[in-house]
């Protein structure tokens, strides 16, 4: 459009465009991934110095293995619909209600593989009420999802009667080693599932039109509809992501312990969303990083360990917690402002 | 000669406000139509029937002398009309790249993105078509730290990148310099030079009549009156405008 640089503008067209590796475009490029590895290196560092004995220890680092993933691979799919502008609350609720199927039918059929099948599918069903009531009805999904949270829990709550109980027999089937096993008696299963969801949920996100589609929602809803981007199937898909995944997670953290309770998932909900917070995913939706996302989470998951081993009280993880919410989302309020 | 639109009888209501009242509306094989109107006269309405946002509530369209039906944003992309909204309808938060293949993402047959595809071609954009030289831009900048008139390259570039025959402009110099907008006219011109039609809607009865081949003047969800640029003056066209916008009636 330019008369005045034409000249300069064909000459430069005629070359074809290379991508050009150099560190300072590298940088400007992954600037908050590259400023949350800085925290986890420094935070680690700090957990190093502090609880030396804890740190230096391998046993801490296959424990972090084992336990990180449960909340780690939920945070996955919630960082997409954290991007898409969308939040999902409802999924510790929908974990346990995973299970509640996959005990229900267990119980009816003796088939460990269909009561895994189910319990799978009936996060897709909690995944696509939410997604249907978030795009339909036009409600707030942080609303929403408070409410199918009560619902779901309430359903496992009738439907166990409250009543916890063993799932001893799912270590005599293959299952349980895949999901939960421990390589060479010691390397966790569960964290190469959790590596697993992590690629699959980047590459969902980065190298598909649907992962395009979410980044643009988020950032402006009204212009991907303006440019023909079927923002309702996109939304209601992400939902259905984070339903399938919450149910994967839940069969995950009850056949680790081989034990079901009726509350399970809701010690995970903080941790979730600190996990995917702290990794620089903006609450204002269109940014945000599986990769930060995972660090977020191995921090967090560090952060119970390390106030232990420092000498506080558990208690003051929660407090921590909080305010790692407060902070990584009061800091994208100030990043966002500045840029406007 | 078949026209590149033509609208008949199409009314919109949205509750129990009625935006559009049997409109009749037609644009050339190779005509610059420009709509004008107060605010919320309608002419956003209309735009946004003729790019598949809206659907009518009744009435007929013909695209190309077709008639079509079930009528969406993606068919209308693939019928060759592009629009450059008043929103300029951007994401700001994402790179340029991103915004030029916006809900049109190249993919390969495993179904995942050509990423590398897309920003070559979003060079040769920046450089043959918007005028990007710098070296600080490159297909990975974010569109937000563009400038307004930068921000409306990338949305009419998009527009004729996929090879439309028929260009919407929606308000496309609100927010524009004066440099900006000259060469935005310029571009509007350039249009009807390649063969191509556009229909033109701005505030600034100025920029509608220094383009335009016919101008349309909407009011109420009605067409008030139509006129040949060439039949009426500059002055004529202005006083007809006021006097619609007192009385509804030209």
């Amino acid at each position: 459009m330019d008369d005045t640089v034409e000249g300069l503008t064909e000459k430069q067209a005629e070359q074809e465009y290379k991508e050009t590796f150099t560190l300072s475009k590298f940088a400007r490029k992954n600037g908050t991934q590259l400023g949350i590895f800085a925290v986890f290196i420094a935070l680690w560092a700090l957990f190093i110095f502090g609880a030396p004995d804890t740190f230096l220890s391998g046993k801490i680092y296959w424990a972090f293995m084992a336990t990180i993933p449960f909340f780690a691979i939920m945070a996955m799919p919630l960082t997409i619909a954290v991007i898409a502008g969308e939040i999902d609350l409802s999924f510790p609720s929908i974990m346990a209600m995973g299970m509640v199927s996959f005990i229900l039918v267990y119980d009816s059929t003796g088939m460990i593989w269909l009561a895994f099948i189910a319990a799978l599918a009936t996060g897709i069903i909690g995944g696509l009420l939410n997604g249907l009531i978030v795009v339909y009805f036009g409600i707030p999904s942080l609303v929403a999802t408070i409410g199918t949270q009560f619902f779901w829990r309430g359903m496992v709550l009738v439907l166990s009667q409250g009543a916890s109980g063993t799932l001893g027999y799912a270590k005599e089937s293959l299952l349980h080693p895949i999901l939960v096993g421990k390589i060479g008696g010691v390397v966790p299963v569960q964290f190469f599932w959790l590596v697993f969801i992590a690629i699959l949920c980047w590459v969902l996100l980065n190298r598909t039109r649907f992962g395009a589609h979410v980044y643009l929602i988020g950032d402006n809803a009204q212009s991907a509809e303006l440019m023909g981007v079927d923002t309702r199937r996109t939304r209601i898909l992400v939902f259905v992501l984070v339903g399938v995944i919450a149910t994967f997670a839940g069969v995950v953290a009850s056949l680790h312990v081989a034990f079901f309770w009726p509350s399970l998932g809701d010690g995970y909900l903080l941790r979730t969303l600190a996990s995917v917070f702290l990794g620089g995913t903006s609450v204002f939706g269109g940014v945000g990083t599986i990769f930060g996302t995972f660090l977020g989470a191995f921090i967090i998951g560090a952060i119970e360990a390390a106030t232990v081993a420092v000498g506080l009280t558990g208690f003051y993880t929660q407090l921590i917690y909080g305010l790692i919410i407060v902070l990584s989302v009061t800091m994208h309020a100030f990043l966002r402002r500045r840029m406007e | 000669m078949t026209n590149r639109v033509e609208l008949k009888n199409v009314s919109k209501s949205f509750g129990d406000v009625q935006a559009l009242k049997d409109i009749d509306f037609a644009l050339g094989e190779n005509e610059v139509v420009g709509l004008l109107g107060d605010n919320g006269a309608g002419k956003s309405t209309l735009i946004k029937i003729i790019t598949g946002y809206y659907q009518p509530d009744q009435g007929e369209m013909h695209i190309n002398g077709k008639q079509v039906e079930e009528f969406s944003v993606p068919k209308a992309r693939e019928m060759g009309i592009e629009t450059v909204y008043q929103e300029r309808a951007l994401a700001e938060l994402q790179s340029l790249w991103r915004n030029i293949f916006l809900g049109r993402e190249l993919k390969n047959n495993f179904g995942l993105l050509k990423i590398k595809e897309m920003k070559q071609e979003t060079h040769r954009l920046m450089t043959q078509s918007m005028g990007f030289t710098s070296a600080a831009v490159s297909p990975d900048s974010t569109v937000g730290t563009f400038s307004g008139g930068e921000k409306q390259g990338v949305a009419i570039v998009r527009a004729l990148y996929f090879d439309a025959d028929i260009i919407i402009l929606d308000e496309p110099t609100m927010g524009l310099s004066l440099k900006e907008t000259r060469r935005l006219l310029e571009f509007v011109r350039g249009i009807k030079e390649a063969g191509k039609a556009a229909i033109f809607i701005d505030h600034n009865i100025f920029h509608v009549y220094s383009v335009a081949d016919r101008v349309v003047v909407i009011d109420r969800g009605m067409v008030a009156g139509e006129f040949m640029t060439k039949d009426i003056s500059l002055d004529d066209l202005m006083d007809k405008m006021y006097r619609v916008a007192e009385t509804g009636v030209l």
